[in-house]
């Protein structure tokens, strides 16, 4: 790891556009903004702030190093050591826990031989176990880098894994079919009036979402 | 009860069936005319938004349109900001990300003629680090708001300048209490203030700030539109206007949807949900309003209604409207235990009660999930929690303790014959 770190091309950019939505003398602001840039810029090297990045974070801002470190240290989705490339982190709030997130714990561990806070020898897959993530009716589900993958079963997580795994792009969202949260079988109010939530409206799902147990 | 009709639904593109960018949100009705509300002046649309009865969507209820009037009315020579808290973290709750995925012109509609109302120049709205997705639909809408002249300088022809910036949190609960929120948005660590003073006085930057939930936003160009006459013919007295529920746990069809409020909670659950899973009778309890609030065993739940009011008679709450419902196949001592490892973890740690307490009472509930405790514990943990209850700066202390003052209510028996049933093989466990 490189002891300096400055941000380049489109992280600097966004950097700049960030520091730019707060009054001059308020850059401090967007140091939220510029810890996950500079996590994503370092992605390729296990997506965490490195101190360098966290000096340099502290110089842009005008902030003391301290300060930069204290709000990193403070927030779970700030990494300050490395993860895999493929960071999973698995909602086990009770919403979740109620539809089967213990399960699905399971069977990553069985899958892939990672528990909680434990990265694949490969350095493909770190598992976190996190706090509620806010996509309660569509439970349970783990985010996967920047994307949601709801309405799982350890089944489907295990295969959206094995996609990640091999290169390709498994669908995000619902693995049951459903747009966002509406009711399985389809959409039980908003069914007239100006865009109504039909089978014939733009995004609506090729075919009626079904709910489908584990091991179904 | 009649249920809510198509025609009077707010969030009309609630799933997402249909695009949710400024063309699209255009024919939904957004957008229409916004500049004949402004016009109609601070102290009108003030006045509306407190005759709809609107009480705030994010948990507590405190009347929109009462806040909105707290925000100094003479020029004090600073900035006013309005901030948005989108950072929806209360477990059960997903109506937010829906609002901002999905309809976001509601949003940024609303957060025009609320700083306008509140002579804000600026709203940031924060929203959890999360939601990535959501946040660059929400960017994406700003910009497209822009560009129409809908926003920024002369906003619809107003006169008024104003600007929208879109701000990421990073993972923690408490950012959700508004004063948390601030200094978070202000680059610190998320901890809450004391008040007074209050945001409208000293909030964001020392300015006068308004926080308020996303929907309650969301909601107030059609309420201002509508009238709120039209609203408040929603709900009962006190309670008024419809409101988005997050259904969530043992139902056959988990969603979100747009209800009228004092709804009964049997109606909501088999009308939109398909019923609990295996039907009524299988029901062990609810949770009514997002993880805070006390749970409800299913004999409160055969008849209660979904309003802050009948919530609060029952001793819990209306919180957030995240119904988490729990079949008869549930640990309900590993349910709410869950819940307490929740609170641990997002406990902010600057009270003392809050900070050790938490953790105090999850590792008592570890204990009770597998029965190895004494009987007088469930007395003392009770304490525990009254002891953590109101004497934290901010109410993650309360949150943290009403969901285990909940169950020793109404599960005692349960607590009690797990203790009692278990086979004292070994020795017990010593507390951590």
């Amino acid at each position: 790891m490189s002891e300096v770190f400055e941000f380049t091309g489109d992280f600097l950019k966004e950097a700049e556009r960030n520091i730019a939505k707060y009054p001059a003398d308020r850059k401090q602001s967007a140091v939220l903004a510029l810890l996950f840039l500079a996590q994503e810029q370092n992605h390729e090297d296990g997506h965490y702030v490195t101190q360098a990045a966290m000096r340099t974070i502290s110089e842009m801002l005008e902030m003391p190093y301290i300060r930069v470190m204290e709000v990193a240290t403070f927030f779970t989705m700030v990494n300050l050591k490395p993860v895999g490339k493929f960071h999973v982190q698995l909602c086990g709030t009770t919403p979740c826990m109620l539809r089967g997130a213990e399960a699905l714990m399971d069977a990553v561990k069985e899958k892939f031989g990672i528990g909680h806070g434990e990265t694949t020898e490969d350095k493909l897959f770190t598992l976190t176990e996190v706090e509620c993530l806010g996509a309660c009716s569509n439970a349970p589900m783990v985010q996967i880098n920047d994307d949601y993958f709801e309405d799982l079963t350890p089944e489907t997580l295990i295969s959206v894994m094995e996609t990640l795994k091999g290169g390709g792009d498994p669908t995000i969202g619902s693995q049951m079919g459903r747009a966002s949260s509406e009711p399985f079988g389809g959409p039980m109010t908003l069914t007239t009036g100006p865009g109504a939530q039909t089978a014939d409206a733009p995004n609506a799902p090729k075919e009626t979402p079904v709910y489908i147990g584990p091991g179904e | 009860m009649a249920l809510l009709e198509d025609k009077d639904r707010i969030f009309t593109n609630l799933y997402g069936y249909h695009p949710w960018n400024l063309e699209a949100a255009k024919q939904r009705g957004d957008w229409d005319h916004t500049k004949a509300i402004l016009d109609r002046g601070r102290d009108a649309i003030i006045d509306e938004m407190k005759a709809s009865g609107l009480r705030g969507r994010g948990g507590a209820g405190f009347p929109t349109g009462v806040k909105w009037s707290f925000m100094p009315k003479e020029n004090t020579g600073k900035p006013h900001y309005l901030v948005v808290n989108a950072d929806e973290s209360e477990p059960g709750t997903c109506k937010d990300r829906e609002i901002m995925r999905n309809d976001p012109h509601k949003l940024v509609e609303g957060c025009l003629v609320a700083s306008y109302a509140m002579g804000a120049e600026a709203a940031y709205i924060y929203i959890r680090g999360e939601y990535r997705h959501e946040y660059k639909v929400l960017e994406a809408a700003v910009a497209e708001a822009y560009e129409a002249g809908l926003i920024g300088k002369n906003a619809c022809g107003s006169g008024f300048d104003f600007d929208i910036y879109v701000h990421h949190g990073a993972g923690a609960y408490i950012c959700g209490e508004e004063t948390a929120l601030l200094e978070s948005l202000e680059g610190k660590k998320g901890q809450p203030r004391l008040k007074p003073p209050f945001p409208a006085m000293a909030g964001l930057y020392g300015c006068p700030t308004t926080v308020n939930n996303v929907e309650s936003i969301a909601v107030a160009p059609t309420i201002l539109r509508r009238g709120a006459a039209w609203f408040s013919s929603f709900g009962r007295e006190n309670n008024t206007g419809t409101k988005l529920f997050c259904i969530s746990g043992h139902v056959e069809k988990p969603c979100n949807v747009e209800e009228a409020l004092s709804i009964p909670m049997r109606e909501l659950l088999e009308k939109h949900c398909g019923g609990v899973r295996g039907g009524w009778d299988n029901l062990l309890a609810v949770i009514p309003g997002g993880s805070s609030v006390p749970l409800l065993p299913k004999h409160i739940c055969d008849d209660v209604l979904m309003d802050f009011d009948a919530l609060r008679e029952v001793q819990s709450g209306l919180g957030t409207a995240a119904v988490i419902v729990m079949d008869k196949s549930t640990d309900i001592i590993k349910a709410i235990a869950r819940l307490s490892y929740f609170y641990k973890h997002e406990s902010c740690g600057q009270c003392t009660p809050c900070r050790e307490g938490t953790g105090w009472m999850w590792r008592v509930m570890e204990r009770l999930v597998r029965g190895e405790a004494e009987v007088e514990e469930i007395d003392m943990l009770l304490d525990v929690s009254k002891q953590i209850e109101g004497r934290t700066i901010c109410a993650l202390g309360d949150a943290a303790a009403w969901p285990v003052q909940g169950l020793i209510r109404h599960f005692r028996d349960e607590i009690v014959d797990r203790i009692k049933n278990r086979t004292r093989v070994q020795v017990p466990a010593a507390a951590e």
